[in-house]
């Protein structure tokens, strides 16, 4: 398939003054999702998002015009999110895909937390994102494009299954899902989560901070304190492990700005659940991503090295256990 | 023995792996996992058997019993697993504390979370 010359015979539609579109080219990414950027002729910047004709689908990625209903639905709102421009047809010769706007900003989550340049927006980040997750959580349901319900004893259960099936002995995960299992805090209305907001999917501008929130395909609805939980992961801080909200700012900060815009409140001991188990889900996806070197599906050194990422998990997990304990 | 991967399997990943072009981003990544992973597999040479017999100790004054690493390691997730320990039980956490130090001063002595528990236990 020729994406460039798709795109560009889509370029009238995607912007009523433009005839062709340059540059396009794609960037690293993921197998199963192509990721292109293009300009059209009268100086728009695009981007497209699409599912190769032989790109799997995982279980719980949404289908991308799923994606792009819901990236809609929080820009209503007042979310941060790329514009969506087009959800493409089947005409349009692109396959299963649709376009937004391109933003700038920096994603690499060690340059936020770590740049000069970032140094005068980091202050402010954790209290926009706890807004800007607040605006996400209070999206009405009605409408949304059909969405997986989870809770954490239904993730607890999810994973523990998945790390059974690796075969490993791990005292650290054995000892987290049996202490989580009993920490689990009671269900609430599940509200539409993010499910990957953390640093590396927060686009951060020096000037502007946080200007956009992108990869929604693991949406679903839950428990609103699993996205706040999840951003506090320590393995996406960066280094930063003394700045538990994605190496940038404090837990206070986070909490407060989702409360100051409507989110309500939730307990710092009910975001440390989230955290922990967000911490175990990682540990156990490393597990599960070198299940695929260990089979032969993927003998790449890459799939091998990813397990030898589980203990990092181990050490976050015994930190939480100590405050716990 | 250290599994998910073994030394052994790195070894095999190591062996099969070609480096591609260096004007290829993907490429150029695959080139510093693979550094990486020597890496790795010389600290695993040097820290493990150490690690190993530590851990052994720990286990036997943990179980109360004699045995080898891997059948001790199973027993205590068993025990876990059923409910007969205390996944907050200080002398089960003193054991994960130190077997995961060990563990990640192999995988990613630079990783963060190391430093933010030997500040905890300080």
């Amino acid at each position: 398939m020729d994406i460039p010359a798709a795109l560009s015979a889509l370029a009238r539609r995607l912007s009523p003054n433009a005839t062709r579109a340059l540059d396009a080219r794609r960037l690293s990414g993921g197998a199963s999702l192509e990721t292109w950027t293009f300009d059209l002729d009268d100086g728009t910047a695009l981007i497209l998002r699409r599912r190769p004709p032989t790109g799997s689908m995982s279980q719980a990625a949404l289908p991308l015009a799923a994606e792009a209903a819901l990236l809609a639905a929080v820009d209503r709102r007042g979310a941060p999110v790329p514009e969506v421009v087009r959800i493409c047809e089947p005409g349009d010769g692109l396959g299963e895909a649709y376009v937004m706007r391109r933003l700038t900003g920096e994603t690499l989550g060690k340059r936020i937390v770590r740049d000069e340049a970032f140094a005068g927006v980091r202050p402010g980040l954790a209290a926009r994102c706890g807004q800007v997750l607040a605006t996400i959580h209070a999206t009405p349901l009605d409408g949304l494009p059909p969405l997986a319900t989870s809770d954490a004893r239904g993730e607890l259960a999810r994973y523990e299954a998945v790390y059974r099936q690796s075969g490993a002995e791990r005292p650290v995960f054995e000892a987290a899902f049996r202490w989580l299992a009993d920490a689990a805090p009671a269900p609430v209305p599940a509200v539409l989560v993010h499910g990957d907001f953390r640093n590396g999917n927060l686009m951060v501008d020096p000037g502007k901070g946080l200007v956009g929130v992108l990869d929604w395909e693991l949406s679903h609805l839950g428990d609103p304190a699993e996205d706040l939980g999840w951003l506090c992961v320590n393995s996406w801080r960066f280094g930063q492990w003394r700045r538990p909200v994605g190496g940038f700012g404090d837990y206070a900060a986070l909490l407060d700005g989702y409360a100051a815009s409507g989110g309500g409140e939730i307990a710092l001991s009910r975001l440390l659940f989230w955290q922990a188990l967000g911490s175990l889900k990682w540990g156990v996806m490393c597990l599960m991503m070198y299940a695929s070197f260990a089979s032969g599906a993927d003998r790449s050194i890459e799939r091998a090295m990813i397990g030898r990422r589980a203990s990092e998990t181990e050490a976050d997990l015994v930190l939480l256990m100590e405050r716990a304990a | 023995m250290i599994t998910h991967p073994s030394a052994t399997e790195l070894e095999e990943a190591l062996a099969a792996f070609q480096a591609g072009s260096p004007d290829d981003p993907r490429a150029n990544f695959l080139v510093r996992v693979a550094d990486n992973a020597r890496a790795t597999l010389e600290r695993e040479a040097v820290l493990a058997p150490a690690a190993r017999e530590a851990a052994t100790n720990r286990l036997q004054a943990l179980l109360d019993q004699d045995g080898d690493f891997e059948s001790l390691n199973a027993q205590l997730c068993a025990a876990l697993r059923a409910g007969r320990l205390d996944p907050l039980d200080h002398a089960l956490l003193a054991h994960l504390r130190a077997s995961a130090l060990d563990q990640i001063a192999i995988d990613q002595p630079g990783y963060s979370g190391a430093a933010a528990l030997i500040d905890a236990g300080a």
